[in-house]
């Protein structure tokens, strides 16, 4: 069936411009639906955008119907972002045309579709931080509120769908879940017939996402279309209608979700066999690579998290992995672990044995530690640096001879830069290129190699494959499990539970700046963890946890 | 419309090309500045860009002119690179030409090699502690390096009008606000006409900036911090080192600046001694992307237009001020220029905005 | 009149131009623009006020030219930083030398000329009460525009939409353009007003404070109320303060000096600099009030996708 649709799609496109245009309402949503009750709410009909040389879109088609949540998959880079972004009047398309209720549709705002009835919530939060929960909320509605009646609607539309708030709170102060209901909440006060989301799982513990799935379903069940972007292809299972399927730009398939399975669905999204990672047991464990005792650090600045008694170890030939919901804490322990910023005491850091709490990030290098922050353009890398020189920036003080003398050897360098480029598979790259030419998938590969090529003792990562397309995040995680099984030990810090159980041999979960214990991942489930990332463990904050963590 | 899209990697063609560009349009506004203050363009623009370079005299002033400009112009290089914006090169400057001039002013009877080398040494000391203030402030209370160096350039003109008019007069100097004429060993040798031993000095800064930039450690770690101050943490360089460095580097090249105008060119300590050198070397920094070479051709271009100035008040009795003004404008052009290095410029007719179905 | 009379009219003179360049920069910089070329607009709508006051005979005239001047001279800054997307620090310092070279180039032909003095207004019996008279209801029709314009900024920036989109595009411009609104339109509205009223402080100080024409006569004001947005930690009414407080230092020093005790006159004169320095190392101790009111994309460029 899926099939067919997709086909009536196909044999309406070549005279699509012109004729539909000309033909108008009726002709147009005749094509398309085959009940008059399936009418959609919106269709994309040959959208063509470009930038630059790059086909974002390229020829798109799509169609949302009332009560479905229809699922946009696609790996980084496919063009969904920027097909929402057209939908929601930030961009423009070169070519193509959309129809909302079968009437030809060009918003040329997101003030233009808001009124039109399109909602959305965003991937990267667009609040604004110092401002209240109201104003943020005021910000995207275009009639001028009075402020007070506006608070009483957010209470009346938050307790309608099960999305506590309080108006008056600054958004700053707000857990990551939180801020996500002030979006949604923010959506449906202008009460859309269209409500896009982009991602919105990513940030939330797997209750959460059940919770947002609950109020998801309600909204459809009201005749609503919502298009549901995500890359976690279980949850598609679960709750879309339908999906389109997006890859370089173009739509490749459009499936029932619970028709396929979870790998057949990766396959079309990759558009090859996605290789599996390889995992061996791990052999004997050897001593601890990384030691970390109470390490206890205050939250830097108004906005940060602290960090409270942290205790780890990482032994020779496993790898750790650290899950949890972003702003835990993960950024201040890279940071802690790294030496970017120091513990207060002593005893709390051990690489290979050797204190090295009060010591910086390139005396932890030295002593056999590597470190791969979340942030590949400006923290791992400069966009605006060659290669090379992006080379030298973690090695100008633990090679010899790349720095002698307090002069460079460039020679040296360049060469090196071409080994990883070469040895990592770093496609597109010379050590002269920018960083910023890179895609990056490819950049990632790139700094990766720049630390295993060190053969370091200790491998420290945060978030290994954010952003990185399938291929290159199965290397990656097959080169973090090959590293520890060759004798050094590995700690992955992810926010994404497929890829923990995919490398992790241990897996402990960060939760408001507190660690739990690591328990080998074949004990957990996916609801354990869940669980724990809610704050099971806690010692300050959770009533009963000590027993949680026994 | 005119759209901007963002370059996969700067343009080579451009980053030579682009500060070219702008002199050209500056010439040609200037044209129009000169048409509309009621001169024929044509002959302005040849006296003010043309005639300076036509005599081997003043070509000689012109290498006056530039030397401090230079001097600065490359220190300031080093300090934007880090983005540590030091604008106090003005007060850098005349403290360390105070500084500088406590030997033959106090010490005149020490009047030998070592003499002149300790007036350097000095100069260079004295700008390079004035510009430890702002960097130290900075460092320690996080306050605006932009705000702290210019307040300071205030304070050291303000601290160099008392000296002269109060304990540094000349006693013999009829009450004319000025300090002792320096004599022997406390000027600087003459290279050429009124071309002084600090155009040497100059020289070796370019080359200076250029091997610490390209070849050293400490040159990477200021253009790292300078574009991302997180992956210069990463990398474990000291943002306090790298910003208290250059803001050393760059007052001891102002200081030194400021000693040679008073030992090479004035010859005597007076209230005004430099015509805005630390200003302009602000445009000469940016206008010479602040790389080595690019700061050497455009300290001498920056020269060329106070000259020019000079001498289009002298021939067409124009304003003094014309000179700052094309500095001014010019700067404006060069950041505009700069945009072609790292965006290619588009036209989009108003009409196609939206498919072509629509 | 009496001292204390003489002394309170000399801080309110040396505080309105602060107060009117330091609240159009405030507007500026809390849409996330850093503009450093203050000194450079207030120069230029100095010296314009001052010849078209003196050429036209009106004063109030020669005001408007001053604000407008303001406007137009920082059109270039506008064009760098919000349709090429350069940096707005190296922009800004570009409008700071630019201004002063040309002030100096227009001024050239009004140097030492007698100028025309803006009136002071007279309220028949308000200004005729002893001390309170002159004190409140004896000033220039400017002195009161600043108290004014202060007031409306504040009521605007906390209290209206405008100053909700103001504050949201200065805070967040990637979210502010997701929801649509024009990010870089508002900002050049925020520049333009910063223009007019550092104009207008320009023209006070021409046609007010001194009326007459002298080279670099804006004597660093443009950066003293840079600062002094800093100071205040971007709060409307904490700049009306620190103007006052710094031109209550600015006057003891000249009093100083008049009085002759013995200290050198540059001593004096350094103060307000001085003062700036001390001012922004004090706010800069108090961290959490300064990071919580900063802007958080004060010079970020800004350049949607298009």
């Amino acid at each position: 069936m899926a099939r067919n649709r997709r086909r009536t799609s196909e044999e309406k496109a070549p005279g699509a411009a012109p004729a539909g245009a000309a033909a108008g309402k009726g002709s147009g949503t005749a094509a398309t639906a085959e009940t008059a009750t399936d009418a959609p709410l919106l269709e994309v009909c040959g959208v063509v955008r470009h930038f630059g040389m790059l086909a974002a879109n390229d020829d798109v088609w799509l169609s949302l119907k009332a009560g479905e949540i229809h699922a946009l998959l696609g790996e980084n880079g496919a063009g969904k972002s920027t097909l929402v972004k057209i939908i929601y009047g930030v961009l423009r398309p070169d070519a193509g045309r959309l129809l909302l209720h079968g009437k030809p549709f060009h918003p040329a705002s997101p003030a233009q579709a808001r009124a039109a009835g399109i909602g959305m919530v965003f991937q990267h939060f667009s609040l604004f931080e110092p401002l209240t929960v109201a104003e943020n909320i005021a910000l995207a509605l275009d009639d001028a509120h009075e402020m007070d009646a506006l608070k009483q609607r957010i209470l009346q539309v938050s307790e309608e769908y099960g999305l506590p708030l309080d108006p008056d709170a600054m958004v700053a102060d707000l857990s990551v879940g939180e801020r996500q209901r002030v979006e949604i909440v923010r959506c449906l006060l202008a009460d859309p017939r269209i409500i896009i989301l982009d991602e919105p799982t990513s940030v939330l513990t797997p209750q959460e996402a059940q919770a947002l799935f609950a109020t998801l379903k309600k909204l459809a069940a009201e005749g609503r279309g919502i298009l549901y972007i995500t890359h976690r292809l279980e949850e598609v299972r679960e709750i879309c209608d339908r999906a389109t399927i997006m890859r370089h730009g173009r739509v490749v398939e459009e499936i029932t979700p619970s028709e396929h399975s979870a790998r057949q669905i990766a396959r079309l999204m990759v558009g090859a066999d996605v290789h599996a990672v390889e995992a061996p047991p791990p052999a004997d464990l050897g001593v601890p690579a990384l030691h970390v005792r109470d390490l206890t650090l205050p939250a830097d600045g108004p906005f940060g998290t602290a960090l409270f008694e942290v205790s780890l170890d990482v032994r020779i030939g496993e790898v750790v992995a650290i899950a949890g919901v972003a702003g835990n804490g993960q950024r201040a322990l890279f940071a802690a672990l790294s030496g970017e910023r120091l513990a207060q005491n002593r005893g709390a850091v051990f690489i290979m044995g050797h204190d090295v709490s009060r010591l910086g990030i390139n005396a932890r290098r030295q002593a056999g530690a590597a470190f791969v922050p979340e942030e590949r353009m400006g923290h791992a890398a400069v966009a605006e640096m060659t290669l090379a020189e992006n080379l030298l920036l973690t090695r100008h003080a633990v090679d010899d001879g790349l720095v002698r003398h307090r002069f460079i050897d460039h020679d040296r360098v360049r060469a090196t830069a071409q080994r990883v480029i070469d040895e990592y598979d770093v496609r597109n790259a010379a050590p002269g290129r920018m960083a910023s030419a890179l895609s990056g998938g490819n950049l990632q590969k790139f700094i990766m190699g720049r630390e295993l090529d060190r053969r370091p003792k200790v491998l420290v990562v945060n978030q290994p494959t954010w952003g990185v397309d399938a291929g290159a995040a199965a290397l990656i995680r097959q080169a973090l499990i090959d590293l520890a099984r060759h004798g050094a030990g590995v700690l992955v810090i992810s926010q994404d539970l497929d890829e923990i159980f995919e490398v992790a041999d241990r897996i402990a979960v960060i939760s408001r700046g507190e660690l739990s214990a690591a328990r080998p991942a074949s004990e957990l489930t996916r609801e354990d963890i869940g669980l724990m990332m809610a704050g099971a463990h806690e010692q300050r904050n959770g009533g009963d946890s000590r027993r949680t963590q026994a | 419309m005119m759209v901007l899209e963002k370059r996969p990697a700067p343009s080579a063609v451009w980053s030579i090309a682009a500060p070219l560009l702008a002199l050209l349009v500056a010439v040609v506004l200037g044209g129009v500045l000169f048409a509309a203050l009621g001169h024929p363009p044509l002959k302005a623009l040849y006296i003010y860009f043309v005639e300076p370079l036509t005599s081997f005299w003043s070509i000689e002033e012109l290498l006056v002119k530039a030397t401090p400009l230079l001097l600065i112009g490359c220190g300031l290089a080093l300090a934007y690179r880090a983005n540590v914006w030091n604008i106090g090169a003005e007060g850098q400057l005349v403290m360390g030409a105070i500084a500088g001039s406590a030997i033959p002013i106090l010490l005149p009877e020490w009047n030998d090699p070592l003499a002149l080398v300790a007036m350097l040494a000095l100069g260079m000391a004295g700008g390079a502690a004035y510009a430890a203030i702002p960097a130290m402030l900075k460092n320690r209370f996080n306050t605006n390096e932009i705000l702290t160096s210019l307040m300071l350039v205030y304070v050291a003109g303000l601290f160099l009008d008392w000296l002269v008019r109060g304990p540094w007069r000349d006693p013999m100097g009829f009450n004319f606000p000025k300090s002792v004429a320096f004599e022997g060993w406390h000027l600087l040798p003459v290279i050429s006409g009124r071309v002084h031993l600090g155009l040497v000095l100059a020289g070796v800064a370019v080359i200076l900036l250029w091997l610490v930039l390209s070849h050293t450690r400490a040159g990477f770690a200021v253009r790292v911090q300078g574009t991302s101050a997180q992956a210069a943490q990463f990398a474990g360089f000291s943002a306090r080192r790298i910003t208290l460095g250059v803001m050393l580097f760059s007052g001891a090249l102002a200081g030194l600046a400021g000693i040679g105008e008073v030992a090479g060119v004035i010859g005597h300590l007076q209230p005004s001694i430099s015509p805005g050198y630390g200003f302009a070397a602000i445009i000469v920094a940016v206008l010479g992307r602040l790389s080595p070479a690019g700061v050497l051709l455009a300290a001498l271009l920056l020269a060329l237009t106070y000259l020019g100035g000079e001498a289009a008040q002298l021939a067409l009795g124009m304003p003094a001020k014309v000179a700052q003004a094309f500095q001014g404008l010019l700067l404006f052009l060069i950041l505009a220029a700069e945009v072609l290095v790292h965006y290619r410029v588009r036209w989009h007719r108003a009409g196609r905005q939206r498919g072509s179905t629509a | 009149m009496n001292g204390l009379e003489a002394f309170l009219l000399t801080v309110i003179a040396a505080a309105t131009p602060l107060l009117l360049a330091a609240t159009g920069e405030l507007v500026v910089e809390r849409a996330g623009v850093l503009n450093l070329g203050v000194e450079g607009m207030m120069a230029t709508g100095a010296v314009v006020a001052f010849a078209v006051a003196l050429m036209s005979g009106s004063p109030l005239l020669g005001v408007l030219a001053g604000a407008l001047a303001g406007m137009v001279v920082v059109l270039p800054f506008v064009f760098l930083t919000q349709v090429l997307a350069a940096s707005q620090v190296a922009s800004g310092l570009a409008l700071a030398l630019f201004g002063l070279g040309l002030s100096g180039l227009i001024g050239e032909g009004f140097v030492g000329q007698p100028g025309v003095r803006l009136e002071k207004l007279h309220i028949p019996g308000l200004s005729d009460i002893p001390f309170i008279g002159p004190v409140i209801f004896g000033h220039d029709v400017l002195v009161y525009l600043s108290f004014f314009m202060t007031a409306l900024v504040a009521w605007l920036l906390f209290r209206t939409r405008v100053g909700l989109l103001l504050r949201a595009v200065g805070t967040n411009h990637d979210a502010a353009h997701a929801l649509g609104h024009p990010v870089r339109r508002i900002r050049t509205l925020a520049i333009l007003f910063g223009g007019l009223m550092a104009g207008l402080a320009g023209a006070y100080l021409s046609v007010s404070y001194t009326p007459q024409w002298v080279e670099d006569m804006t004597a660093g004001r443009g950066w003293i109320a840079l600062a002094l947005v800093v100071f205040a930690t971007w709060r409307p009414l904490r700049v009306l303060a620190g103007a006052y407080l710094f031109g209550t230092v600015w006057i003891l020093g000249l009093h100083a000096q008049a009085s002759g005790y013995g200290l050198p006159p540059q001593l004096l004169s350094a103060l307000p600099y001085l003062a700036t320095i001390i001012a922004l190392v004090i706010i800069a101790r108090n961290r959490t009030l300064t990071l919580a009111n900063t802007p958080a994309m004060i010079g970020r460029p800004f350049m949607p996708e298009r």
